[in-house]
């Protein structure tokens, strides 16, 4: 599909309830949605509980588990294994829960303790051997994957000075990043000494960002990023040095490409870059939009462009968008109104 | 430790005068009826200080002019002013506006909270802090806390 030049639309095919209070956050499983196995999403909520949504034969989805009576608080998100056998949930109770899924059912095989208060995100590294995790205690830990569902806390990673809103891992190598509520990226990488430390911050000196970072995405091959803000802009960061490799001659290894701003009205609370290169934004003003990368225009560097606004996406925030990962036609996304909706990026020009 | 009040001695004001709302002549008694702002005063008028037995109107922490709104884009505003520059419960304050509007207000609303420009120690701080839904629902989940807020609303649900 030619995105620049057909006529796009974002079609809603289905809007998934279930939840009773607000969705924080969604995933599709990797390894399905190919190769004749059908698409399974789960959805994280308010409401203390994890949806799983699979996909039938009429390709339409329905819940087939909840996972409930683990956390005691809201489950903020959740990650699943590059496998796509294990998935662990980030609750605001403090903990990280490990599920493994058992025939149909899923089962809480882990629990991750040692954060002092609200856990807000988890991410397995593209091995599937580290799982990292970040909360309101400012700190972001990295765990080791043992045999037999044991994990071992192997580094507790301080340098944020707010709240750590999200942990993401590179699509192929061990590096991590996080963002903050005290407005910065940062980027962690191993020493070879089973020493974690920070390369490099992207903060507000360095065309960073002026408030809460919420999200953040990798592009597929991985050398871009885009992050999203409560400063309502959208930032774009070249991430194709390799941040491992220090020298004290100022060698910046990401650097700030451009700022999108001018498109949002309220805060943007997640961001997806697709494998098609199409970047989506959920924010606070209910809407959903679509952004790609212009073909001409690379004098001053690369450029982006709205593809589509999706007005009145769901009554209330977005608060998650997730472009399906196996059919980057397909955009899922969840807000405060208690909904999922999945939706199709669909050619109307003809 | 703080002991004692962090504000002893509040400067405490005249409560306005309830005026009932003149009823426009109906023409459409099925008609939408628009939210406006004394609607959001009246709402948020009657909550309790969190230290002191007076309303948030009688310590004018909040005015009827303190309330923007634009009932079609689905949108409010309320600026709040603490009554001392270095008061410790501006959030909690700004955390009982919220939730109040929360649960009076149609979903479809988007409210901001703010503290009036120069009048706290730490406006951004405070600000920034209320205006983070993640860390409004965390705190909505410590029971302490939202005994605290539900104390301080129980007068405005009469």
């Amino acid at each position: 599909m030619d995105l620049m030049d057909g006529k796009l639309e974002l079609r809603e095919t289905q809007k998934l309830e279930g939840h009773s209070d607000r969705v924080w956050s969604l995933a599709w499983n990797p390894v399905t949605g190919t190769g004749g196995v059908l698409a399974m999403l789960a959805s994280c909520s308010g409401d203390k509980t994890v949806r799983i949504w699979q996909q039938g034969s009429s390709k339409s989805f329905d819940c087939t588990a909840v996972l409930e009576d683990t956390h005691t608080r809201t489950v903020r998100s959740w990650a699943w294994s590059p496998s796509g056998k294990l998935l662990a949930t980030a609750s605001f109770d403090a903990t990280t829960g490990i599920w493994q899924q058992i025939g149909s059912d899923f089962e809480c095989v882990a629990t991750l303790e040692g954060h002092e208060n609200e856990v807000k995100s988890v991410a397995w590294n593209a091995s599937g051997s580290l799982i990292a995790t970040c909360g309101r205690d400012k700190s972001v830990w990295i765990w080791e994957m043992q045999s037999g569902n044991e994990f071992e806390c192997i580094s507790v990673l301080q340098g944020h000075t707010q709240d750590v809103k999200m942990v993401l891992w590179h699509p192929f190598v061990d590096v991590l990043v996080s963002v903050s509520y005290d407005n910065s990226i940062k980027v962690w990488v191993e020493d070879g000494d089973d020493d974690w430390h920070c390369v490099q911050s992207l903060g507000e000196a360095g065309s960073g960002h002026t408030s809460t970072v919420w999200a953040s995405s990798f592009s597929e091959c991985g050398n871009r990023m885009v992050t999203c803000s409560d400063d309502l802009t959208l930032k774009i960061w070249d991430t194709s040095g390799n941040p491992s490799q220090t020298s004290g001659d100022g060698y910046v290894p990401w650097q700030h490409i451009c700022t999108l701003s001018g498109y949002h009205g309220r805060t943007i609370f997640s961001v997806s870059w697709s494998s098609e290169g199409v970047i989506a934004s959920g924010a606070g003003d209910d809407a959903l939009r679509l952004f790609v990368a212009n073909k001409d225009n690379l004098v001053d560097g690369p450029s982006y462009s709205m593809l589509l606004k999706k007005e009145k996406a769901h009554a209330m925030d977005v608060n998650s968008v997730q472009w399906n990962p196996k059919d980057p036609q397909v955009l899922a996304s969840a807000s405060d109104d208690g909904s999922v909706k999945i939706w199709e990026l669909v050619d109307v020009s003809q | 430790m703080v002991t004692g009040l962090i504000n002893a001695n509040p400067v405490v004001y005249e409560r306005k005068e309830r005026h009932l709302r003149s009823s426009p002549v109906v023409i459409d008694e099925y008609a939408v009826e628009p939210i406006d702002q004394l609607e959001i005063f009246e709402h948020v008028r009657d909550i309790k200080d969190p230290e002191h037995p007076y309303s948030l109107e009688e310590l004018k922490v909040v005015t009827e002019d303190s309330i923007e709104l634009d009932d079609q884009q689905s949108y409010v505003r309320v600026t709040f002013t603490p009554t001392v520059e270095h008061c410790s419960m501006a959030t909690v304050i700004g955390l009982c506006l919220r939730v109040k509007l929360m649960r009076s207000l149609p979903s479809r609303y988007k409210v901001d909270i703010r503290v009036a420009p120069g009048t706290h120690a730490t406006e951004a701080a405070v600000n920034k802090q209320l205006n983070d839904k993640e860390r409004v629902a965390a705190a909505l989940e410590n029971p302490r806390l939202l005994e605290m807020v539900d104390e301080c609303l129980a007068a405005t649900y009469i």
